[in-house]
């Protein structure tokens, strides 16, 4: 399983990379994994939205199962990643680089200190 | 009685399980409340319950000992032979759901081939395995439209001229919504053919506009600019059908309906006191995603063969839980491969030719009817399919009863759900019944009406 | 084979089955809602019947061989429910006929209705839900009401515990509940600690499968029930494993306030394909008046020339109605059979019978599956389908082998709190050489899959179709034959 070392964890599966104040967020290599082959993906929010960290960032299919994608940050969303609407399989192939789902200038920074590490994620999620 | 066990059987069971009684098996269940002694009468054999079930039939009267004038919601229609019989095949009605595909292609083909029939029928781009019935379908259609709006719109109006139980069924469902309201079918608003008064209640919170067509009262109603009207207020537009009409009538896919549903009972399906029916579903691509029930869909095996499987499943309860949109597990399998089955073997000339005979046969029928002295048709201006509305001189309970006398079941009395049709019956004519009956429906009428 | 589709078969200006030319004057219908076309297929009535009978040969059924779906009861549907169904007296009979022209079917409706009473103990029976499912609604909406209306407005929440089908929580959800998870114990009863804190002033109810889906009879039933009470919530059981309960106990006896019964599962009416099914709700005396409107009732007393006269009765406080008309009327018929057939001692032979055959499986595959509980099992167990020493294989294979074994897999992947999870229930109407067989399926599939495993990943290889791409399914969606 790979988690990058700079990238920030949430327990719901999300990955965070902030930026000069801006977030890009995905989904982990655990969860495209514990998915299976993922066939359909649907945003809860739109460009412009402020959010709040624990709200739905989307929904995510696969042939088997069905699941939340929550925000793990604050702020306004700047840009969401359409293209990954039409071809989902990035999801599963490069869930940290072209898989990335949106950004969010976020409110308060401080906040990714909620977040787990790399390693602390991989110790939560795989032992 | 369908247990194979001899004792022989038995005692090796134990053996192997490593008790010594039956009984044994039990030991969990608390003792005071084991072995109840159930107060039921005795066991029958086959020959004897078949008796007595025989002997339970025989106490009601049918449609094959009167002459049935009833609609409102279920249709008594010729069923081919051959539905019967290939429905009675045991690798169709003993099969489970097919959650196997490799060995359920038959159930899986089946339903594929009634969403086909139904996308075609209604006009629709998708349609789902089917639902109970037609009145939960209408409580399925107003769940889908508010997930479709998130619960931001939170008002559901349905037309008064829809079926009376389809509107209570939707009720039920939805009394555990607190904040989202069912209106449109108050006397206020009414019944009035041109939908006006309907239309001028959409707003921007309107998330759903029902209506029915043939409606309730069998009339045909341009709903295009009701359609426009929702539309314009980005509200969905759900159109309850007859099926049966749709033989000869434009599909509401057509005209831009949202949503098609309806009771699908009229192809195929027996009159069996009020069920098991068919609740039939069909949606606009857009809303693909927000069906609840059952899909099938074509895919490859791993031999590139083609195949049919249960798909988008992710949707589901089984999956979803309480995320799910709806909790529906089942689909009215049978049913549905009834429907599959009768329009496949009426076919496009066997399916027109019902429809319209349905149609031509009520229309005599009005006639007839108003042309008798005190009797005049209700909404006589507006087209109708094959029910109608006749306004009688004396009490419909009264005339109902008397026309018992012929073994005729005259039509359904109006004013038991709708005060303002008081003294209004309800007529449905199919292609079952011939111009001599209707015709000695007009002389009863006549010889009931000389008080 | 392929068998093409109905559209496929097609040709334009075959003739089915053939209706009277009219013998009314002719009405034009007005142009403006005329129909253009009508794009249903063409074909004689021989190459429809021909159609729909090959496809059905590729099913697996019942009537062809055993069914070991835990929780889905498969038992075998006896004909002669399709025979006293399709009576014309019942089958033609219009739902909105004036009451004294279908005392028959208010008979047998009234008649099963107490019937149904009586096996689970219960003071009210509602025959209007058409499935299991809806029987759940029915009685999530209940337990609404009966807080709604004590002015409980704050009790929100239903527990269910994390074994439960998914048909709970969604039914709970739709209800407007908050859904809470109550975890099971190491013995797979209910976590009696978790509940107790969980039984607070927000608690609406408990919705309890019992025997529960591990096929475990839980052990502190009547504390898990006295806690609910206590805290003035309502317990819903979830009828679906009835079969191991009749005759033996009543849920009623136990406490429970409403519960939902398959006659699909249970009473033997046959599950079609996925469908109909029949969902009746019963519940105690003070959920009597919330039942749906209408019930089946006696309105006229019998004397002795006259037997009473039935019709339909409005609870005080109906939640409303459910379902057009009344239910799964044909379903009905059947169920009546049934049970009209058994008599007490025959529903207790059907439980004795399916347990006994649950254990003896058991007993037989235990040594070479791990079984996920240790405990005598009711009319179901589960048993895990993967080995340390057989790596990569997966439940879903162990099930594909069985195809070529000429039995249906059992339950995959459910409940949810067994890893690799396979539910098994033979259900009383399978004998020994039916069970014996299957045991030995699964000892040879536990063999192949160390020695084999190729078998297995690649299984089934003897089935009309393979493997199914599902993924490619869900994707390029194909959900209709291309329009006509």
């Amino acid at each position: 399983m790979n988690f990058p070392q700079e990238l920030k964890y949430a327990q719901t599966d999300e990955w965070v990379k902030l930026e000069n104040g801006i977030a890009t967020v995905g989904i982990s290599d655990y969860a495209q994994d514990a998915l299976g082959d993922i066939v359909y993906f649907e945003f809860s929010v739109e460009v412009g939205d402020h959010v709040q960290a624990g709200g739905q960032l989307g929904q995510v299919d696969s042939a088997k199962a069905s699941s939340e994608v929550m925000l793990p940050v604050s702020g306004v969303v700047t840009e969401i990643n359409e293209a990954i609407l039409d071809e989902v399989e990035i999801l599963n192939d490069d869930p940290y680089g072209k898989g990335w789902l949106l950004r969010i200038k976020v409110d308060d920074p401080a906040e990714l200190e909620k977040l787990l590490s790399a390693e602390a994620y991989r110790a939560y999620r795989v032992g | 009685m369908f247990t194979p066990h001899t004792q022989k059987d038995v005692e090796v069971m134990l053996k192997t399980i490593g008790i010594g009684k039956v009984e044994d098996l039990f030991n969990e269940i608390p003792e005071k409340f084991r072995f109840p002694e159930l107060k039921l009468p005795a066991s029958l054999t086959e020959m004897e319950a078949a008796d007595e079930l025989e002997g339970i039939a025989d106490a009601n009267g049918s449609t094959k000992t009167f002459l049935n004038f009833i609609g409102a919601g279920a249709y008594d229609h010729y069923v081919p032979a051959a539905v019967d019989m290939l429905l009675r095949r045991g690798e169709f009605y003993t099969a489970y759901t097919p959650y196997q595909p490799e060995i359920s292609q038959g159930t899986l083909q089946a339903i594929f081939e009634y969403q086909s029939l139904i996308c075609e029928l209604t006009g629709m781009d998708v349609a789902n395995a089917s639902h109970y019935d037609g009145a939960t379908a209408a409580a399925e259609a107003v769940i889908l439209a508010y997930h479709h709006f998130k619960g931001k719109r939170t008002k559901f109006l349905i037309s008064r001229a829809v079926n009376p139980q389809y509107r209570e069924v939707v009720r039920t469902y939805m009394r555990g919504s607190q904040e989202i309201s069912i209106q449109g079918d108050d006397p206020e608003t009414g019944i009035d053919a041109s939908m006006e008064k309907l239309i001028s209640r959409i707003d921007p919170n309107t998330a759903l506009v029902m209506v029915q067509y043939p409606d309730f009262f069998g009339r045909v109603i341009d709903y295009k600019p009701l359609i426009a009207a929702a539309h314009s207020a980005g509200a969905l537009v759900a159109v309850a059908v007859n099926p049966t009409a749709l033989g000869v009538l434009t599909p509401p896919g057509e005209i831009g309906a949202d949503i098609v549903f309806g009771e699908g009972q009229p192809l195929g399906i027996p009159l069996s006191y009020g069920g098991p029916y068919l609740g039939i579903f069909a949606v606009t691509n857009d809303l693909l995603r927000k069906i609840s029930g059952r899909l099938v869909g074509e895919t490859v095996d791993s031999a590139g063969r083609l195949a049919y499987v249960l798909t988008l499943t992710a949707r589901e309860q089984h999956i979803r839980r309480e995320k799910a949109s709806s909790n529906i597990c089942t689909n009215q399998g049978l049913m549905a491969l009834a429907s599959t089955i009768y329009l496949s073997l009426l076919g496009k000339q066997g399916f027109e030719a019902v429809s319209n005979l349905c149609f031509q046969k009520a229309h005599y029928a009005a006639k007839q009817i108003s042309s008798i002295q005190g009797y005049t048709q209700e909404f006589s201006s507006q087209p109708f399919f094959h029910e109608f509305v006749i306004r009688s001189p004396q009490p419909v309970k009264h005339l109902l009863e008397d026309l018992r006398a012929y073994d005729i079941l005259g039509g359904y009395d109006l004013g038991s759900d709708y005060p303002e049709l008081e003294g209004c019956l309800l007529i449905a004519v199919t292609e079952k019944i011939g111009k001599e009956d209707i015709d000695l429906l007009h002389d009863a009428l006549i010889e009931v009406t000389h008080d | 084979m392929t068998e093409p589709t109905i559209f496929e078969l097609s040709s334009a200006g075959r003739q089915g089955v053939r209706f009277p030319a009219s013998d009314v004057p002719e009405v034009e219908l007005p142009a403006a809602f005329r129909r253009k076309e009508l794009p249903l297929p063409e074909l004689a009535e021989i190459d429809t019947v021909r159609h729909f009978t090959r496809i059905s040969q590729k099913n697996y059924a019942i009537d062809l061989g055993f069914y070991p779906l835990g929780s889905c009861t498969m038992k075998y549907n006896p004909k002669i429910n399709e025979v006293t169904s399709r009576l014309p007296g019942f089958a033609l009979t219009h739902p909105l006929q004036p009451e004294d022209t279908v005392q028959g079917n208010l008979y047998l409706m009234y008649t099963l209705q107490e019937w149904l009473k009586e096996i689970v103990g219960f003071a009210g029976v509602s025959l209007q839900p058409a499935a299991g499912a809806h029987g759940e609604l029915t009685g999530a909406l209940i337990i609404q009401k009966y807080h709604a209306d004590r002015g409980d407005s704050q009790r929100t929440r239903i527990l269910i515990p994390d074994s439960a089908h998914g048909t709970n929580p969604a039914t709970s959800a739709m209800s407007g509940f908050e859904v809470v998870n109550l975890p099971s114990d190491a013995r797979g009863n209910v976590d009696l600690e978790a509940l107790k804190g969980l039984c607070d002033e927000r608690l609406a109810g408990l919705m309890l499968t019992n025997p529960n889906t591990l096929g475990l009879f839980d052990e502190n039933v009547t504390e898990v029930i006295e806690m609910v009470h206590a805290a003035g919530g309502l317990v819903y059981g979830d009828g679906a494993n009835l079969n191991a309960l009749l005759g033996i106990v009543r849920p009623g006896d136990l406490g429970f306030d409403i519960m939902h019964l398959n006659l699909h599962k249970t009473f033997s009416t046959p599950h079609g394909g996925g469908g109909p099914g029949s969902g009746p709700v019963a519940v105690c005396q003070r959920l009597v008046e919330y039942l749906p409107d209408p019930v089946v009732a006696i309105v006229e007393p019998g004397s002795e020339e006259l037997p009473p006269l039935y019709g339909y009765a409005h609870p005080a406080k109906s939640i409303g109605r459910v379902k057009s008309f009344n239910g799964h009327f044909g379903m009905l018929v059947r169920a009546y059979t049934y049970i009209a057939m058994h008599g007490g001692n025959g529903l207790r032979n059907i439980a004795e019978k399916s347990v006994l055959n649950a254990n003896y499986l058991l007993a037989k595959v235990k040594d070479a599956y791990h079984l996920a509980y240790d405990r005598r099992c009711m009319h179901e167990f589960v048993v895990e389908g993967h080995w340390a020493d057989a790596p990569g294989i997966r439940a879903i294979d162990i099930a594909k082998r069985l195809i070529d074994y000429n039995f249906h897999p059992p339950t995959n992947y459910f409940p949810l709190i067994v890893h690799e999870a396979l539910m098994i229930e033979p259900t009383e109407t399978e004998s020994l050489e039916t069970l014996d067989a299957f045991a030995d399926a699964m000892l040879k599939i536990a063999a192949e899959a160390r020695e084999n495993p190729e078998l297995l990943h690649e299984a089934p290889h003897n089935s009309p179709v393979g493997r199914c791409d599902e993924v490619r399914a869900a994707k390029q969606l194909i959900l209709r034959a291309p329009k006509v």
